[in-house]
């Protein structure tokens, strides 16, 4: 199964700056007020199932949805629903959301107890009740990549990979609860039948490589794979590659080839739900950046303002220009402070101008470097021309929706060109154009 | 600030830019111009600075007149300044001549065609083939190195004829010829500095010069010779890489740089002109968009499904 390839195409080599992987991770006190919004997950929207008024517990669902590719999503505080509003996500998309006022008592709900995982059908419902989507910032919901309908994968591949600058909460998970995380990739294994997982860590990485070895030294059925370290393979088709030589089909899943693929902080939230019943309500993020005095890894209660985090840090608010949520590859930058910590954020970043380098577009010299650095094996300097003249037919034909939007060849530019931020308005000007042709 | 900043991803860029690749080439083409100036003089060292300068007012005159967004500072016209006065004889008619040289490079070549990443012929490729052609018997005099001035012939030109020049001579330059093309050591010093650099890939150079060697000894040539002679170092590894006017991807640079050897090989072998290369690199550049069309690299999971 394994061929050991080890590495990805293309791909580019960036600055670690991982400075805050041995500060050991801290909570942060729970805020007076909390947001949560009902779209935290790629998939259909949550209902709102509490009003005005009510009092909620910790693990409480506030929302739900009888659509399967969606996660419910649980009350993270204490407290009383003050308001239910329509917001504007980060992202730019509509929703509604449930601002909680905290009495700081944490008082968790009665409806909290162990979830039956007798049999496989049970657990995967289990893993939806979790409230679980991808941790790693992709925020797919978690039953729905682990539910392979009649199709039992060779393998799990567990994505330990952070391959984004600055982010470390996946390293600190495996530091200091490294042997939870064993436990959750043997409970997968059983309940799902899988024969075998791999762990991949980065070589930039090796005492979590090291510990996860040690952990794992007695089952043959799991087995700690070190990378070279290159960015995007953290991405799920390219670590499928690096791992297995195997390219995911267009449009295709990695389960087509015989593979399912979980970050590890998402294994550690499953494991600690089947063993609690206490579903997603908390979630380790990391702050860095020049804006922030205290920088490390913190366990956030989700809906937690920004500006709470930033306070708390020692923000300077004169200074910091950016806020990223994410990477500074793939993150997406904060409107304000008053936004609220979703399921998938891994990372804030607050960005000073000695973080930001913006140099002035300038036009291709065809120097090539773009399609060197693609990992999927794309021309980004023809499809930025396609993308900028709205060329739907030449964009399709030349695969600009197999972009995974990694900032690889924006990165390399020596003429610094938008080239991700064309192909976004470019894969909407596709999408637009099919709809109205039918 | 309340504001903060809303932008796209990635946030951070990598350091190169196009000015530093320019710089680099312009470092890896320095050996060979002062080599050029220790074997022909002032005269060398006054057509550099006349082409160079005239290269990059061109551009800026161009870009005041025209209107648009100041480019000189990308040193892309100070490459072309000096790879087109290293393609000059070493006369002081060759001063006057790069003058005119650099305007068809740069204005006509160049910034009609749209400007840097745009046009489709090496600049300084076609400014040496225009010279040749207006200005034959200027462009084709050259004259001993360290000689003062005593004319004579190229090793292509007595290739048939009379005894060549040793390999050592023709190695470190010290042979007639233009400018730069003669000194075979320093532009492969600057060739591998420029690979070690990533500026530029080894695919072209290499494919080019050994495709010479390779059919000049199927000619039944002295391949090492041939690969000495001429212009054919300086074109494969500093004209034939120009980024704007080869292909895009790996294979299409080896169908390009082939396709270059063959020609020049050719030119060389049954032509009657001396201008092998630079023939070779028109017509190959001219090529450019067909090979590009032609050698799409593949996208990944592509031609697994059905």
């Amino acid at each position: 199964m394994i061929t050991k390839f080890k590495n990805i195409k293309g791909g580019v080599t960036l600055p670690h700056k991982k400075d805050t992987s041995e500060i050991p991770t801290e909570i942060l006190p729970i805020p007076k007020l909390v947001e949560i919004p009902m779209q935290q997950h790629i998939g259909a929207p949550c209902e709102v199932l509490v009003s005005k008024g009510d009092y909620v517990c910790v693990g409480q669902i506030l929302g739900d949805t009888s659509k399967f590719v969606s996660a419910p999503i649980h009350s993270s505080v204490s407290g009383i629903v003050t308001q239910i509003k329509d917001v504007i996500l980060y992202n730019g998309s509509k929703s509604i959301s449930i601002v909680i006022e905290t009495d700081g008592k944490q008082t968790v709900s009665p409806n909290i107890s162990k979830p039956d995982i007798s049999t496989k059908e049970n657990f995967l419902k289990a893993v939806r009740n979790s409230g679980l989507t991808g941790l790693g910032g992709a925020g797919f919901p978690a039953h729905v990549k682990l539910d392979t309908k009649d199709r039992t994968p060779d393998a799990l591949i567990i994505n330990a990979v952070e391959c984004e600058p600055y982010i470390t909460c996946d390293y600190r998970a495996i530091i200091e609860e490294g042997s939870e995380i064993v436990k959750g990739v043997r409970l997968l294994l059983d309940k799902l039948a899988i024969p075998k997982a791999y762990i991949a860590v980065e070589d930039n990485k090796p005492s979590a490589f090291n510990l996860i070895k040690k952990l794992t030294e007695e089952d043959s059925r799991i087995e700690a794979v070190m990378l070279n370290t290159r960015y995007p393979q953290g991405a799920e088709k390219m670590l499928i590659y690096a791992l297995t030589g195997k390219e995911v089909p267009m449009n295709g899943l990695p389960i087509d080839v015989g593979v399912v693929v979980m970050n590890v902080t998402s294994v550690l939230t499953l494991f600690k739900y089947c063993e609690t019943g206490m579903p997603l309500v908390s979630r380790r993020i990391t702050v860095e950046g020049k804006g922030v005095e205290k920088k490390g890894n913190f366990h956030v209660v989700l809906g937690t303002y920004i500006k709470d985090i930033f306070e708390y840090c020692i923000g300077d608010i004169q200074k910091t220009l950016k806020v990223l949520c994410g990477g500074p590859m793939m993150g997406v930058t904060a409107e304000n402070y008053e936004t609220p910590v979703i399921k998938q954020n891994n990372a804030f970043l607050f960005m000073t101008q000695e973080d930001l380098d913006f140099i002035e577009e300038s036009a291709c010299i065809r120097c090539g470097r773009c399609i060197d650095a693609c990992p999927m094996g794309l021309m980004p300097l023809t499809l930025n021309r396609y993308a900028l003249a709205k060329m739907t037919e030449e964009m399709e034909k030349h695969h600009i929706m197999n972009c995974i939007e990694c900032g690889a060849c924006s990165y390399v530019c020596p003429a610094k060109r938008h080239l991700v931020q064309s192909f976004r308005v470019g894969k909407d000007t596709l999408k637009k154009a099919k709809v109205k042709n039918g | 600030m309340d504001k903060l900043i809303v932008a796209s991803s990635p946030h951070i860029k990598d350091k190169t830019t196009t000015s530093k690749i320019m710089l680099d080439v312009i470092i890896a083409l320095m050996p060979t111009a002062i080599l050029s100036v220790y074997y022909f003089s002032y005269v060398s060292a006054l057509i550099i600075v006349t082409s160079v300068s005239s290269c990059v007012i061109f551009e800026y005159l161009f870009n005041l007149l025209s209107k648009k967004k100041h480019t000189e500072t990308d040193l892309s016209c100070v490459v072309t300044g000096l790879i087109l006065a290293l393609n000059m004889p070493p006369l002081k008619s060759s001063i006057i001549l790069s003058v005119i040289g650099a305007f068809v490079a740069i204005v006509i070549i160049k910034m009609l065609f749209g400007g840097i990443g745009q046009n489709i012929f090496n600049p300084a490729a076609a400014a040496r083939l225009f010279l040749t052609a207006s200005f034959s018997s200027l462009m084709t005099v050259y004259i001993a190195p360290l000689s003062d001035g005593i004319t004579t012939a190229t090793p292509l030109a007595i290739a048939k004829a009379e005894e060549l020049p040793s390999y050592l001579d023709m190695f470190l330059g010290n042979t007639a010829g233009s400018l730069g093309e003669t000194a075979a050591v320093t532009l492969l010093a600057g060739g591998i500095y420029l690979i070690v650099r990533r500026v530029i890939s080894w695919e072209i150079p290499v494919t080019y010069i050994g495709s010479v060697a390779l059919l000049s000894f199927l000619f039944g040539q002295d391949p090492l010779f041939s690969v000495l002679a001429g212009g054919l170092m300086i074109g494969a590894i500093y004209m034939a890489t120009d980024y704007t006017t080869s292909p895009m991807t790996q294979k299409g640079k080896f169908i390009f740089a082939a396709g270059l050897g063959i020609m020049t090989a050719s030119i060389r072998k049954f032509g009657s002109s001396t201008e092998g290369v630079a023939y070779s690199l028109l017509f190959m550049n001219a090529l450019v968009p067909l090979i590009d069309r032609f050698t799409t690299v593949k996208t990944f999971g592509r031609n697994k499904k059905k």
